[in-house]
């Protein structure tokens, strides 16, 4: 009876949403039930842990019996009891619950690196971080290197800012270390306020003290002593962890004055931000802290050697700082040689939309896109044809299936017209309009942008108008090429990185997807039925069999008919909402 | 949330504190919305004063960012996600439907009685989920209307 198990419950965003607390609390009541506390003692425990990345299947739950791991998915409070009692006692898992191939096949293609504590350690419990190799990256960097050896290691790891931009991080923290300063900072970005990707709420969430391990290297590196995580307010849990984590590195002494007994010196404190989408970029954030409207300000001279308060100031994403501790440890070529030239290590992805498998991903640069959708997504739910996938959030762009064969690297996502982004992919099908979807990225950014410069306040605008008037069947000829003219402006005078993409989305649909805006313009008429004013609902008479369901959830009222005989839609009333269309279950709706 | 119509002493003594430390503007709005589920315009005026910062500079501030109330909010809010994985997934037409149950006018976004105020956020970060709904923080993910009408009947008896 030496057997060692150990309960992990995925209390993610996606976990909690599933019941994750209540799965949790159910199992730690099982397992301090009498009979297993007897046996077991202290070996057999029940533990929370960040996002398991697949999300599509939660609650997630491993058993771990001596190494030994089994997966179970969906797990709901009335399931403990049984997997309690045949599996942790009787040592016999359930199968019927066992997370099957497809589980294997999601996690086979991918590479977890700044993944591989996310979802195996409690992201509360300091000791579990450290059990598993936390803060060792921390010691080797104050105790044994030299700052211009941690950047030499950095710089050679080919590192590239996790934010978007793909900047060196070892070139950034080099600027910042030249600059002679007695006050420097170092800030992480976690203001992650994309549409379409959470991998930076996942890590806040997941791994906290990864990204403050990161910190405190930079800080040594550059010679800072004093630091900002600045995430979005919106993420509750994001900021609860981080805060808890925060108050313990304090606590052991990873904070605060003199670090591991080295004498160096370093305070964090979390800034939550009040949720604005131009607060991600480097001078804007700045802004934010300094108590100021958050805009952009032109980079005369970088934010590393001039930055918060004037001082030099190093900005990385979550990612980054993630990423750092084992780069440190394991060396800058072993990183290297996980990704391809220029582009070292590996990518997380929020990977979305409407593939099988959606979830949290991380990849080596150099694979695929292909192999992400069909592969690690499992193809398109419902078994609808690929349409397009959505890269970078709405900074990002569309491309189409014939571009699917290019690789995940900065350049090759770059020249397809899309960014790297934040690390959004959202996967369309033939059921999506490429017009509507990049009319409702543009809705974001010009909202959003900030009214600081011309181009992007007002062209956008303009943009947006014509967006709706094509999508309101009133678009006319030479739409497309203004659209064109327009994007470019605004790309090519922008001050900062928000106005440069924002015509991204639209500039690449019309790339890749023209024949959608002509059947728009020309014909009238919506490829996908998405649009509204372009489509209309009708009831087949001869199909329909009047069971009143469609009635029942028209929000406007706008189907009449008596039982069982075929009910009518109302065109004047009808705002096409599509609420029939789903709830028929005889197919008797059709969308023109 | 504190009492609406009292609010001159903790208004006072929140200002107060969360000016001692002067780090951050943000932060101490946060901290008053935080305590009154709005930014009354008397905070507005005390901050001013406390900090010696033009009230004018102040309301540039709050209205910069979404997350900030003016007017007073409703006791439960519902937050629709309006993110690209949502919106593909249908929460346009989510967000209207509440709005059209709720009896909220267009442009408006509290109910009368000041029982819910409904609000879009970008993104909550829990695009796996799509669509997302957020009942007072309380995340619901791959919601239907059905279910979070169920919801909302549930608040509105009080249970």
């Amino acid at each position: 009876m030496s057997k060692n198990i150990q309960i992990k419950v995925c209390t993610g965003i996606g976990g909690v949403a599933a019941g994750g607390e209540e799965v949790f609390a159910v199992f730690r009541e099982a397992l301090s039930s009498a009979g297993i506390e007897a046996a077991y003692g202290d070996r057999c425990s029940a533990h929370k842990v960040g996002c398991k990345g697949f999300c599509a299947r939660d609650v997630l739950v491993d058993v771990v019996i001596d190494g030994d791991k089994t997966t179970y998915q969906y797990v709901k409070p009335e399931m403990v009891e049984r997997i309690v009692r045949e599996h942790v006692v009787e040592g016999n898992p359930v199968s019927e619950w066992i997370a099957g191939d497809d589980y294997e096949q999601y996690y086979s293609g991918q590479q977890r690196v700044v993944l591989s504590g996310c979802g195996e350690e409690d992201p509360e419990d300091i000791d579990s971080y450290m059990r598993n190799g936390g803060f060792l990256g921390l010691r080797k960097a104050l105790i044994e290197m030299r700052p211009e050896e941690i950047i030499a290691t950095v710089k050679n790891s080919n590192l590239r800012g996790r934010g978007g931009a793909g900047f060196p991080a070892g070139l950034k923290w080099e600027r910042s270390f030249r600059v002679k300063s007695d006050i420097k900072y170092v800030v992480c970005n976690g203001d992650e306020g994309d549409p379409g990707t959470f991998k930076d709420r996942a890590l806040m969430e997941g791994e906290p003290y990864a990204v403050i391990e990161g910190m405190i290297i930079c800080a040594k590196t550059i010679g800072s002593h004093s630091g900002y995580i600045y995430s979005r307010g919106a993420y509750t849990s994001s900021v609860r962890h981080l805060q808890t984590a925060i108050d313990k590195c304090y606590e052991r002494g990873f904070l605060g004055r003199n670090i591991m007994g080295t004498g160096f010196d370093f305070d964090l404190r979390l800034f939550k931000s009040a949720g604005a989408f131009v607060c991600g970029e480097a001078t804007a954030l700045i802004h934010t802290i300094e108590g100021k409207r958050s805009m952009p300000t032109p980079k005369f001279w970088s934010a590393a050697e001039k930055g918060l308060r004037d001082m030099p100031t190093v900005v990385n994403n979550v990612e980054t700082f993630a990423s750092i501790p084992r780069i440190v440890l394991k060396g800058a070529s072993w990183y290297r040689n996980l990704g391809v030239e220029n582009n070292g290590g590996t990518k997380v992805f929020a990977l979305t939309g409407k593939v099988r498998n959606t979830g949290l991903i991380e990849v080596r640069f150099g694979t695929p896109l292909r192999e992400i959708v069909f592969g690690i997504g499992g193809g398109i739910k419902g078994d609808r044809r690929f349409k397009a996938m959505h890269i970078g959030g709405p900074s990002g762009g569309c491309i189409s299936e014939e571009s699917l064969d290019i690789e995940i690297d900065y350049e090759q996502i770059a020249a397809a017209g899309a960014i790297m982004g934040s690390g959004g992919l959202i996967v369309l099908d033939e059921n999506d309009c490429m017009v509507n979807t990049a009319k409702f990225f543009l809705e974001f950014t010009q909202v959003e942008s900030c009214g600081k410069c011309t181009p992007c306040r007002v062209g956008t605008k303009r943009m947006l108008e014509i967006m709706d008037r094509i999508t309101a069947g009133k678009g006319r000829d030479g739409d497309i090429e203004l659209l064109e003219e327009l994007g470019h402006y605004i790309k090519a005078t922008s001050l900062c990185g928000l106005g440069m993409t924002a015509p991204n989305p639209v500039l690449s649909t019309i790339r890749y997807f023209r024949h959608e805006y002509e059947a728009h313009i020309q014909g009238r008429r919506c490829p996908a039925g998405v649009c509204k004013a372009l489509i209309t609902f009708t009831i087949l008479e001869d199909i329909c069999k009047g069971c009143g369901s469609c009635k029942r959830v028209c929000p406007a009222d706008a189907i009449r008919g008596t039982r069982k005989t075929p009910h009518r839609i109302d065109s004047d009333l009808c705002i096409k909402c599509g609420s029939c269309f789903e709830a028929c279950k005889f197919k008797a709706i059709l969308r023109t | 949330m504190r009492d609406r119509n009292n609010i001159e002493k903790p208004l006072q003594d929140l200002v107060d504190d969360s000016a001692k430390e002067r780090e951050n503007i943000i932060s101490v709005f946060q901290s008053i919305q935080e305590a009154f589920g709005y930014i009354p315009e008397k905070a507005v005026n005390l901050v001013s004063k406390r900090l010696n910062v033009p009230a004018s500079r102040l309301f540039g501030i709050i209205t910069f960012f979404p997350q900030f109330h003016l007017k007073p909010t409703g006791e439960n809010i519902i937050t629709v996600c309006r993110g690209s994985a949502c919106h593909v997934n249908g929460s346009e037409r989510l967000l209207n439907r509440i709005l059209i149950e709720l009896g909220i006018p267009p442009s408006e976004d509290t109910t009368d009685d000041f029982k819910f105020t409904v609000e879009k956020v970008n993104c909550v970060g829990a695009c796996s989920m799509a669509p997302v709904v957020l009942i007072n923080n309380e995340v619901c993910g791959k919601i239907t209307f059905d279910a979070l009408k169920r919801k909302i009947g549930k608040i509105r008896s009080g249970e």
